[in-house]
C-alpha cells in the first residue's frame, strides 16, 4: 500500500517536474513529444496508464540516444475528460510547446474534438485506441484497431467456432458502440441472420444497476437457439456488469460474452473466477508468447515500479505508433509534419505478437486479430487468432454509406473519402 | 470441484466368465455327504473368484482409461483434446471423473511423451487417484488449454459419469445437463441411473431429462406427446428453449401441442417476471436508500447543499478495500468477516473527514447555499484526486465474501446474494438511524437544533457542537453506504460521482428532513425504474423518471412528505 503511494507520488512528481522542465529554455537541443491524456476526471481510468506507458517509451528512446542525434522531451498536459478542454489542450501543445507530434485521445468524441485543431496547425496525433471508423484523416494515424480488425472477425468467431445463432448487441450510449453495432448488424444481416434473432441495447456511461439487463439476456437467450452477447459497454459499467453475470449465473459455456472494451486493466479490478470463459477481442494480450512482450512487460513493471500492473491493447497501440514516428522521422531527417507524413505510409515496425505492423495509405496499420478468453487470474488466453495481419480499414463495407469509399494519403490521390463509384473526392470528413 | 464416487457401474468382466456356472461345477464333483462342507466350499471359492474379478476388472479398466488420459500429454491443438475427451466419455468410467474436472478447472498439467498431473495449490496429483506423486518430474510441464466447447464436451462427458455420484447435488447438476443438451448417448446411463435414484426431486429430474432426449430423438409421437407434457410441467426457461426449438423443426399435431405447452410456460414466466422486476426495483430503491440516506441528513436535515456526499460514500468502498487487504495479508481467515469489520472503520473514516469538513469549511458557510455548493463541489474534487493519487485510478478489487456471492432461486426469480443482504442492510440502517432520531438525547438535540436554532440555543443546547456531530453523522452513514455499494459497483475515484445526482433526486423527491420521505422516495423511483426499464429501455427510462420528478416538484414543492409547521417558513 504505502509502496504504492510513495510510487505513485513519485510518478506524479515526475509529472510535474516534466511539464516545468518544457518551459522553451532549451527548445532547440530537444524534439518535443506531446501527450495529451486525462489524468483527472472520469477518463483518468484508463488514460493515465497511457501516459506513463508513453513516458517509458520516450524514456527507452532516450537511453538509445534520442532521435536525430537530439533528446525527447515529453510534454504532458492534463484535459481532465472534458472533451472541450482537449481541443484548447492540443492547441497549446502545438502552438505554445511547439511539440512536433502528439499521442493521445481515448473518447471518439476527444478526438473529434481536438481534430480541428490538428488540421488547422498541420501537426500529428496518433490515435491508440480501438474505434468505430468511418474516418480518415490527413494529421491522424490511428493505431488502434478500425471495426474490421477487431468486431467482425469476433462475430466471425463466435459464428463458426460456437455456432452462434442469436445475438445480443450490447453497448454504452455513444458514437462508438451506435456505429459499430450499426456495422455489426448489417454485417449479421448480410450472413443471414433474421432481425428477431438480434437485440440491441444501450445504456447510459457508468450503468450499474445491471439487474434487468441481465435477465432480459438470460430470457433472449432461452430461444432454443444458441446465443451470444457481443458487448460494447464502456470501461467502468463493465464491473458491475460482469458481476451481476457471475451472480445471476450466466456461464461463459452457455452464453458467452465477447467484449470489445474490456482489457486486462479492467479486469484488474475484479474478481474473474466466474467469468472464465467469457471472450474479448484484441489486437494483444499481456499474455502474448512472444520475446518483445516479455520485454516490453519488464520494463514496463520496472518503470512503473509495481509488480501487479498489466500492460494492455491501446499501450501495445503506442508503442507500435511511436516506433512508427520514429523510424519516419529518420526515414524523413526532420520533424516538419509533412515530411512525416510522407514518409511513414508503409513503415513497418514490430509488434508484441512476434509480427510487423505497417502504417497503410489509409492512416490505419495493419494488425492480427486475436479472441481470448478470460482465466481465473485475470489474464486473457488466446484462443484463436487470424492467419496473417489484418488490413484497417476505415471507410466499413457493410454501411451503405460508407461502402464505396476508400481513403488513400499518397499522391496524387491524397484524399481520406475517395468515393470510388462517383471518382470524386468528398473533401472533408462528413459527420458521422 | 472434486466430487467422491461410490457407485460403480458392474465391471465388466463379471458378465463374460461367469462365477456361478464355476461354482456349479465344483458341487457336482461332491459326494453326498460332504455336500454342505462342498457348498461352504464352494461359496469361499465364489467369494474369492467374485474378489478376483473385481480386482482385476478395476485395474484393467483403471490402466485403459489411464492409457487414455496420458494421450492428453501429446494432443496438439483444441480438435485433438476434445477427442481424448470423447475418448473418455466413451468409456462412461467415474474413473476420469477427477481428471475432466481438473481438465475444465485448467489444472490439468502435462508433458509431452504421457506425463499428466493435476496441479493443486502447488502440489501434483495422479490424475486418477489425486494422491500426491512423489518425487514428480514438474520441469516442462504445460497447462492443458480449454475453450468454451471444449468446456461443453467435458460438461457432457461428466454428466453421464455423475448421474450416479454420492452427492445428490452433483447428480441433480448431472440430469439438468442432459435435460439442456438432449444428448441421446447418455440414455442409456440415464436409464440405469433413473433405476437406481432414490430421492425423488432428482428422480423427476432425471424423468425431464429423458423426456429431453427422447422429444428430440424418438420416432414414436405417443413418446414425444408425453415427453411434451413432461417438460410443459417443468414450465421453466431451460424447458422454454426445448420447447421452442423443437416447434421450430415439428409439424402437424405435435407442433400445435408444443406450441401450445410454449405459451402456457410463457404465461407462467410473464407472472414471475412481474415479479422479478418488483423485486429488482425494489433492490434499486435500497441502492438509492443507501445512498440517499447520509444526504437525507446533511442536506435534508442540516439544508446544506453537500456536493462531496458522493466523496464519503466513495471514502467508505475505499476503507472496504483497505481493510479487505489487510485482512488479505495478515489474517486471510478472517475475510468472510471483512465487511462487518470494513463497517465502523468506513463510518469513522467518512464521519471523521465530514467532521474536519464541517468544522474548517461548511460552518462559515451557513446560510449561504450557493458558496456552500461551490465550496463542497471544491472538496469533492480534492477528495477524488487525493484517492486517485494514493490509490491510483485504476479499479480496485473488493472481494465478495462468499455470503454475498451466487443466488438462489424462489419459484422462476433469481434472488442474488449480494442484493438481498443489500436490501437487509438499507432497512436495518433506516430503523437504526429513526432510533437515533427518535429515542436518543443526541437526536432531540438535532431535531430541536434543526427546527429552531435560536429556541434551542437559548435552552443551552451547544448549536455549534451539534452541526459538528450531525454533518458527522450524515457523512459516516454515507461511508456505511459505501461498504455496501462497494460489493455491486466500481470502486474507483469516480464511485461518488455517479451516485451524487441520483440521491439528491430522492432527498428531493421525497422531502426534505424526513426520513419516511427518503425511504418511500427511494423504492418508489426504484421500482417505477425497473418498470419503465424493460419498455423504454435504459437510458429513455432514466430520463422518464427525471420528467417525472420534474413534474411532480412543480406540484408538490416539498416533495412526497412535506415537513408542516412554522419551523419551514423561518
Amino acid at each position: 500500500m504505502f509502496t504504492k503511494a510513495k510510487s505513485s507520488m513519485a510518478a506524479f512528481a515526475t509529472l510535474l517536474a516534466v511539464s516545468s522542465a518544457s518551459v522553451p529554455a532549451n527548445a532547440e537541443d530537444t524534439i518535443k513529444v506531446g501527450i495529451l491524456h486525462s489524468l483527472s476526471g472520469t477518463m483518468a481510468i484508463s488514460e493515465t496508464t497511457l501516459k506513463d506507458a508513453m513516458l517509458m517509451l520516450i524514456d527507452e528512446q532516450n537511453k538509445k540516444g534520442g532521435l536525430l542525434g537530439k533528446q525527447l522531451e515529453a510534454v504532458v498536459v492534463d484535459p481532465a475528460s472534458d472533451w472541450p478542454l482537449f481541443a484548447e489542450k492540443a492547441r497549446e501543445l502545438i502552438s505554445a510547446d511547439q511539440v512536433s507530434a502528439v499521442f493521445g485521445c481515448w473518447t471518439s468524441v476527444s478526438r473529434k474534438s481536438v481534430l480541428p485543431v490538428f488540421k488547422e496547425l498541420n501537426s500529428l496525433l496518433f490515435y491508440p485506441v480501438q474505434y468505430e471508423g468511418e474516418e480518415s484523416e490527413r494529421n491522424v494515424f490511428y493505431t488502434g484497431a478500425a471495426p474490421n480488425q477487431q468486431a467482425i472477425p469476433a462475430v466471425d468467431y463466435l459464428m463458426n467456432e460456437e455456432g452462434v445463432e442469436r445475438w445480443v448487441l450490447a453497448g454504452t450510449d455513444y458514437v462508438y458502440p451506435r456505429t459499430t453495432n450499426k456495422i455489426l448488424e448489417a454485417y449479421l444481416k448480410a450472413k443471414g441472420v433474421a432481425e428477431e434473432d438480434i437485440m440491441i441495447n444501450y445504456t447510459p456511461f457508468g450503468h450499474s444497476d445491471w439487474q434487468t439487463i441481465v435477465s432480459d439476456i438470460k430470457a433472449f437467450g432461452s430461444a432454443g437457439k444458441k446465443t451470444a452477447v457481443v458487448s460494447t459497454i464502456n470501461g467502468d459499467a463493465n464491473v458491475p456488469f460482469y458481476k451481476e453475470l457471475g451472480n445471476q449465473g450466466i456461464k461463459a459455456e452457455d452464453i458467452p460474452v465477447v467484449a470489445f472494451s474490456v482489457g486486462e486493466e479492467e479486469l484488474a479490478g475484479l474478481d474473474t473466477g466466474p467469468l472464465v470463459g467469457h471472450l474479448a477481442a484484441w489486437n494483444y494480450f499481456q499474455s502474448a508468447d512472444t520475446e518483445a512482450n516479455a520485454e516490453f512487460i519488464k520494463t514496463w513493471k520496472a518503470y512503473i515500479g509495481d509488480e501487479k500492473r498489466v500492460t494492455n491493447d491501446p499501450m501495445e497501440a503506442h508503442y507500435i505508433g511511436f516506433n512508427m514516428w520514429v523510424k519516419a522521422v529518420e526515414k524523413a531527417g526532420t520533424t516538419d509534419p509533412d515530411a512525416v507524413i510522407d514518409a511513414i505510409v508503409g513503415v513497418s515496425v514490430p509488434n508484441l505478437t512476434g509480427g510487423y505492423s505497417a502504417m497503410m495509405p489509409n492512416h490505419h496499420i495493419t494488425k492480427p486479430v486475436l479472441i481470448g478468453e478470460i482465466q481465473a487470474d485475470g489474464q486473457f488466453e488466446t484462443v484463436w487468432e487470424t492467419s496473417g495481419l489484418v488490413v484497417g480499414d476505415a471507410w466499413s463495407d457493410y454501411l451503405p454509406d460508407s461502402k464505396d469509399l476508400i481513403s488513400d494519403w499518397r499522391k496524387p490521390m491524397n484524399c481520406g473519402n475517395f468515393n470510388t463509384a462517383s471518382g470524386k473526392c468528398l473533401g472533408s470528413t462528413p459527420a458521422n | 470441484m472434486t466430487h467422491e464416487i461410490v457407485h460403480r457401474p458392474y465391471p465388466r468382466g463379471r458378465n463374460r466368465n461367469s462365477p456361478r456356472t464355476r461354482a456349479v461345477a465344483i458341487e457336482g464333483r461332491c459326494g453326498e455327504g460332504r455336500r454342505v462342507q462342498a457348498l461352504m466350499a464352494a461359496f469361499c471359492a465364489f467369494l474369492v473368484f467374485l474378489f478376483l474379478m473385481f480386482a482385476n476388472a478395476a485395474h484393467a479398466d483403471e490402466a485403459s482409461v489411464r492409457a487414455i488420459i496420458s494421450k492428453f500429454a501429446d494432443a496438439e491443438g483444441f480438435s485433438q483434446v476434445e477427442k481424448v475427451i470423447d475418448e473418455l466419455a466413451a468409456t462412461g468410467d467415474p474413473l476420469a471423473v477427477r481428471t475432466l474436472n481438473a481438465l475444465n478447472d485448467g489444472k490439468l498439467q502435462v508433458k509431452r511423451g504421457g506425463t499428466v498431473y493435476i496441479e493443486e495449490n502447488g502440489k501434483f496429483l495422479d490424475p486418477i487417484t489425486g494422491e500426491p506423486v512423489d518425487g514428480a518430474d514438474t520441469s516442462g510441464l504445460d497447462k492443458v488449454k480449454i475453450k468454451n466447447s471444449l468446456r461443453r464436451t467435458i460438461s457432457a462427458a461428466l454428466s453421464g459419469m455423475t448421474l450416479m455420484a454420492k452427492d445428490p447435488a452433483i447428480r441433480s447438476q448431472a440430469a439438468s445437463t442432459i435435460f439442456d443438451s438432449s444428448d441421446a448417448s447418455q440414455l442409456e446411463a440415464l436409464e440405469k441411473a433413473l433405476a437406481a435414484e432414490t430421492v425423488p426431486s432428482i428422480r423427476e429430474q432425471m424423468e425431464e431429462a429423458k423426456a429431453s432426449i427422447q422429444l428430440f430423438n424418438s420416432n414414436d409421437p405417443a413418446e414425444v406427446s408425453t415427453a411434451l407434457g413432461t417438460i410443459k410441467a417443468r414450465g421453466n426457461r431451460a424447458a422454454l428453449a426445448l420447447l421452442s426449438k423443437y416447434a421450430a423443426s415439428a409439424d402437424g399435431e405435435l407442433k400445435e401441442q408444443a406450441d401450445a405447452a410454449i405459451s402456457s410456460v410463457e404465461e407462467t414466466l410473464s407472472m414471475w417476471e412481474a415479479g422479478q422486476n418488483v423485486w429488482y426495483g425494489i433492490s434499486l430503491g435500497s441502492v438509492l436508500f443507501l445512498a440517499a440516506i447520509g444526504l437525507a441528513i446533511t442536506f435534508g436535515v442540516m439544508g446544506v447543499i453537500n456536493m462531496a456526499h458522493g466523496e464519503m460514500v466513495m471514502l467508505g468502498a475505499y476503507t472496504t478495500f483497505v481493510v479487505q487487504e489487510l485482512i488479505r495479508t495478515s489474517a486471510p481467515g478472517l475475510f468472510e468477516y471483512s465487511l462487518l469489520i470494513a463497517l465502523p472503520m468506513a463510518f469513522l473514516v467518512a464521519g471523521g473527514v465530514g467532521l474536519l469538513m464541517e468544522r474548517s469549511i461548511i460552518r462559515f458557510l451557513y446560510g449561504r447555499p450557493l458558496e456552500t455548493l461551490l465550496a463542497t463541489w471544491g472538496v469533492s474534487l480534492i477528495l477524488q484526486q487525493a484517492v486517485r493519487t494514493i490509490f491510483g485510478p485504476t479499479n480496485r478489487e473488493v472481494g465478495n465474501p462468499d455470503w454475498m456471492s451466487g443466488a438462489f432461486t424462489l419459484g422462476e426469480m433469481s434472488l442474488t446474494w449480494n442484493r438481498v443482504w443489500i436490501v437487509c442492510f438499507s432497512l436495518a440502517m433506516f430503523v437504526a438511524l429513526q432510533f437515533v432520531l427518535k429515542k436518543t438525547y443526541f437526536g432531540l438535540q438535532m431535531r430541536a437544533v434543526t427546527q429552531n436554532r435560536r429556541m434551542a440555543s437559548s435552552m443551552a443546547i451547544r448549536t455549534p457542537w451539534v452541526d459538528a456531530m450531525t454533518f458527522a453523522l450524515g457523512s459516516g452513514i454515507a461511508g456505511l453506504a459505501g461498504v455496501a455499494l462497494s460489493q455491486i459497483d466500481n470502486v474507483s475515484p469516480n464511485l461518488g460521482q455517479s451516485y451524487i445526482i441520483d440521491s439528491f433526486m430522492v432527498v428531493v423527491f421525497g422531502g426534505v428532513g424526513n426520513l419516511w420521505g427518503t425511504l418511500i422516495g427511494a423504492f418508489t423511483l426504484g421500482i417505477a425504474n425497473k418498470f419503465l426499464e424493460p419498455y423504454a429501455g435504459a437510458v429513455l427510462g432514466k430520463i422518464l423518471v427525471l420528467v417525472f420528478i420534474i413534474l411532480f416538484i412543480q406540484r408538490r414543492p416539498r416533495g412526497l412528505f412535506a415537513q408542516k409547521g412554522r419551523a419551514v417558513e423561518a
